[in-house]
């Protein structure tokens, strides 16, 4: 498998760090893969995004003018990049921030009310990991579940590890897991 | 072996230079290195070493050139305009011989430019950009694991030859994070008499690069000029992808050449033979094994994030023997897989 | 009975011809600081940092370590060694070019960072070793190659006084002014030197002592004429004194 994978919302959403938890996931269950995030002048503008390649051979080329799979989060987002889904790909998008429908035919449209499911789970702020769980529970080559859970021992600072199992919980509630 | 962790790439650089025993560094912010200096800051005072914010990239540079000077391993990092700056002490270090290891995460030009990955700065730092004759070690890393080996390989180049090793990445290399096994430390030592340490129980030393006297300093470029030759012979690397077979060979180095493996693979797939010619160290150049890989090609191809820098290079290796053609994007542009495989495809079987 | 060394060449000092041309002070504040190098017993501890300028051959005239910076970047040199060496005893000799143009900015980050260097500022108001240019320090009116007509202060600004300068920074701990125009002068600049050199051994931090020294060559007078012109025309610009010394000050407050 292949696979380029774009992450995309505001500042603050996480989804720079989103897609480093799936990296670390995939990487420990054996896979190659490259995180690019977007960096300075571009994140004072308050939006952010990130490259992932998932690979289980060589990741010759790290950056890619299309993805596989967009995970959007904010409407800035959705706007920017849907035209970089490769025909067949798959496009992420939170519901729960997004009212402007896509207009892609060729594509696979997955709308997920991630914000929602985090207040559900009890977090304001771990819409990321909804989208995580979702990502995966569509895309199940890309890590699993085990590895995404783990992933965040890694990933989260020392000061926010107390809230990794509500994390947890927002993944598995995104990914359709009953908690 | 060690453990795989998922590192940036200037993290894994900064651990390198500690890994490899850089006990001092200085330098000055500038956007993609940045991750360098805050990774040093954190560390380097844990480890009783020296991080030292500089007023310049000049200032740091020079710092380094002190701190070198009396022996220790020191280093500085920066991107592009900051390289332009520290241009200035790169000449002295070459002129007076003192180890120096230096990271340019080249960023797009000319002038402030962007700060989106670029390859730039090759006729800075490759061919000189300072004043004299003179040559840096200059190492292009493409992967974090090499960005992090090379660094650590670097200051045991740098104090076995008494010369600046610069290892030349960009913003995409910076930025990147990847699985990384950190290199375990070499051992490699040199000894420094050269070394000033206070003239206790020795006669006094100078370390400088004024050589006023008649034929003094033709005597002294002539030195250096020796220790060149014995580097070129020494330390040249590169890496041959799939060039043994193949019809059309593609040449570029860094995160380019990343681009063209992946172009490769996919031309593979349709059955046209191409490979990557990847030089590592950019000087000394691999000339003679880009001209033994180019042999009897039907075209060589040099891709480039710069508008054909390197292809100077590429075309003195090849000496007419083998059309060469230029893919490049400038100004932090990366050509992308697509664009290098189309040209590959137009010039047929 | 047995004769009397009145005076002898400092151990810290080579046995050789300098190229400073006479009346110059270069030779005299090298023999002030090869002294007090032999006085502290510190020749063998010590790392100098020569500048770009007449101060240059510094190497060829002191018998201790030295290194030869780019134009300006003494301070930041010095920075580099002493902060890998701190045994080590780190001399800036630098001059008005070198300190106070062209590294402006290394001279007051050094200072402001109270490095624990020892910086020696030979101010003669003129650019010597490229033939008598305009210094930044040079006077209101004075005439050198590149201002045929004067200083006009109106043109090209005044004459900066760095030891005023650096003592608007904290972080400082020793600031003089002195000059070497006549012996009673000489002798106190040889103590603010030996005091500049002690300052660090004790690990206080950065002192900085400027010398007002003569240039007649490039002034085109004779020697007295210079070291009249000193007294005369600079030391009324530029106040000789101590301006900081935090060593006094954490005298008298513990009393």
């Amino acid at each position: 498998m292949y696979s380029e994978i774009l992450f995309a919302g505001f500042g603050g959403q996480g989804v720079i760090l989103a897609g480093k938890i799936l990296c670390i996931a995939a990487m420990n269950d054996g896979k190659n893969v490259s995180h690019i995030p977007s960096y300075g002048a571009e994140m004072r503008g308050g939006t952010a995004n990130c490259s992932v390649v998932i690979s289980d051979g060589l990741i010759a080329s790290p950056v890619t003018p299309m993805y596989d799979i967009a995970v959007v989060m904010n409407t800035p987002s959705l706007l920017k990049f849907e035209k970089s889904v490769r025909p067949g790909g798959k496009l992420l998008i939170n519901s729960s921030l997004i009212d402007v429908e896509p207009t892609r035919t060729d594509i696979e449209i997955i709308k997920i009310d991630a914000n929602d499911i985090s207040e559900k789970a009890g977090s304001h702020k771990a819409a990321n990991m909804a989208m995580l769980g979702k990502l995966i529970a569509v895309e199940p080559e890309l890590c699993s579940p085990q590895a995404l859970y783990d992933a965040l021992d890694t990933a989260i600072s020392e000061r926010n590890k107390k809230f990794n199992p509500v994390n947890i919980a927002v993944m598995k509630l995104g990914g359709g897991i009953d908690v | 072996m060690g453990k795989r962790v998922l590192l940036k790439g200037n993290e894994a650089a900064a651990e390198a230079a500690l890994i490899a025993g850089c006990t001092h560094y200085f330098a000055y912010p500038i956007t993609p290195q940045n991750e360098i200096s805050a990774y040093m800051a954190k560390r380097m005072p844990k480890l009783n070493r020296t991080f030292l914010q500089a007023e310049s990239e000049i200032a740091a540079c020079n710092m380094v050139y002190g701190a070198a000077a009396t022996g220790v391993r020191a280093m500085t990092s920066s991107s592009s305009p900051g390289i332009a700056l520290k241009q200035e002490a790169f000449s002295y270090i070459a002129g007076a011989e003192v180890p120096a290891v230096v990271i340019n995460m080249m960023r797009g030009g000319p002038g402030l430019g962007n700060i989106a990955g670029s390859q730039g700065d090759y006729n800075m730092c490759v061919r000189g950009g300072s004043n004299g004759d003179f040559h840096n070690l200059v190492y292009a890393p493409s992967t974090v694991q090499e960005l992090a080996d090379l660094t650590l390989k670097a200051f045991d180049v740098a104090e076995k030859y008494r010369i600046l090793a610069l290892i030349l990445g960009d913003g995409y290399l910076a930025q990147m994070s990847e699985p990384c096994v950190l290199p375990e430390p070499s051992g490699e030592r040199h000894e420094k008499p050269w070394a000033l340490t206070g003239a206790e129980g020795r006669d006094a030393q100078v370390i400088k690069s004024l050589r006023l006297a008649d034929g003094v300093l033709e005597v002294h470029n002539r030195h250096l000029e020796e220790k060149y030759k014995a580097v070129e012979a020494a330390e040249v690397m590169f890496e041959n992808f799939m060039c043994d077979d193949a019809d059309f060979i593609l040449v570029a180095y860094g995160t380019a050449s990343r681009v063209c493996k992946a172009a490769v693979m996919r031309l593979r797939e349709k059955g046209v033979k191409a490979g990557v010619f990847r030089p590592i160290t950019l000087w000394p150049y691999p000339y003679e094994a880009l001209s033994a890989a180019a042999a009897g090609k039907k075209k060589v191809l040099t891709v480039e994030m710069s508008l054909g820098q390197m292809l100077l290079d590429v075309q003195l290796a090849v000496r007419g023997e083998v059309p060469v053609d230029f893919l490049g994007r400038p100004g932090g542009g990366v050509p992308m897989v697509d664009e290098v495989e189309e040209r590959v495809l137009s010039y047929g079987r | 009975m047995a004769d009397k060394i009145l005076y002898t060449r400092p151990r810290s000092i080579r046995d050789v011809k300098t190229h400073y041309c006479p009346g110059c002070g270069h030779g005299i504040v090298h023999k002030l600081i090869g002294e007090c190098l032999d006085e502290m017993n510190c020749r063998e501890k010590t790392l100098l940092v020569a500048p770009v300028g007449c101060g240059v051959l510094a190497y060829n005239y002191f018998d201790v370590d030295a290194i030869e910076a780019p134009h300006g970047r003494a301070p930041a040199v010095a920075t580099g060694m002493k902060r890998a060496r701190k045994d080590k005893l780190v001399i800036s000799y630098q001059g008005d070019g070198d300190l106070l143009a062209i590294g402006t900015a290394e001279t007051i980050h050094a200072a402001n960072r109270g490095e624990n260097i020892t910086v020696i500022f030979i101010n003669n108001a003129i650019y010597g070793m490229t033939g008598g240019q305009m210094a930044p320090t040079t006077m209101e009116g004075q005439v050198t190659k590149t201002t045929p007509y004067g200083r006009d202060v109106t043109d090209v600004g005044y004459p900066i006084r760095a030891c005023e300068l650096l003592n608007t920074l904290m972080a400082p701990y020793y600031i003089e002014r002195v000059s070497v125009h006549d012996v009673p002068n000489i002798l106190k600049a040889k103590k603010a030197i030996r005091r500049a050199l002690q300052n660090q051994l004790d690990g206080k931090g950065y002192s900085f002592i400027e010398v007002l020294s003569m240039c007649p060559t490039n002034w085109g007078v004779d020697a007295q004429t210079g070291a009249d012109w000193v007294r005369d025309v600079m030391m009324p610009y530029y106040p000789l004194g101590v301006f900081r010394d935090k060593g006094t000050e954490e005298a008298s407050r513990v009393q």
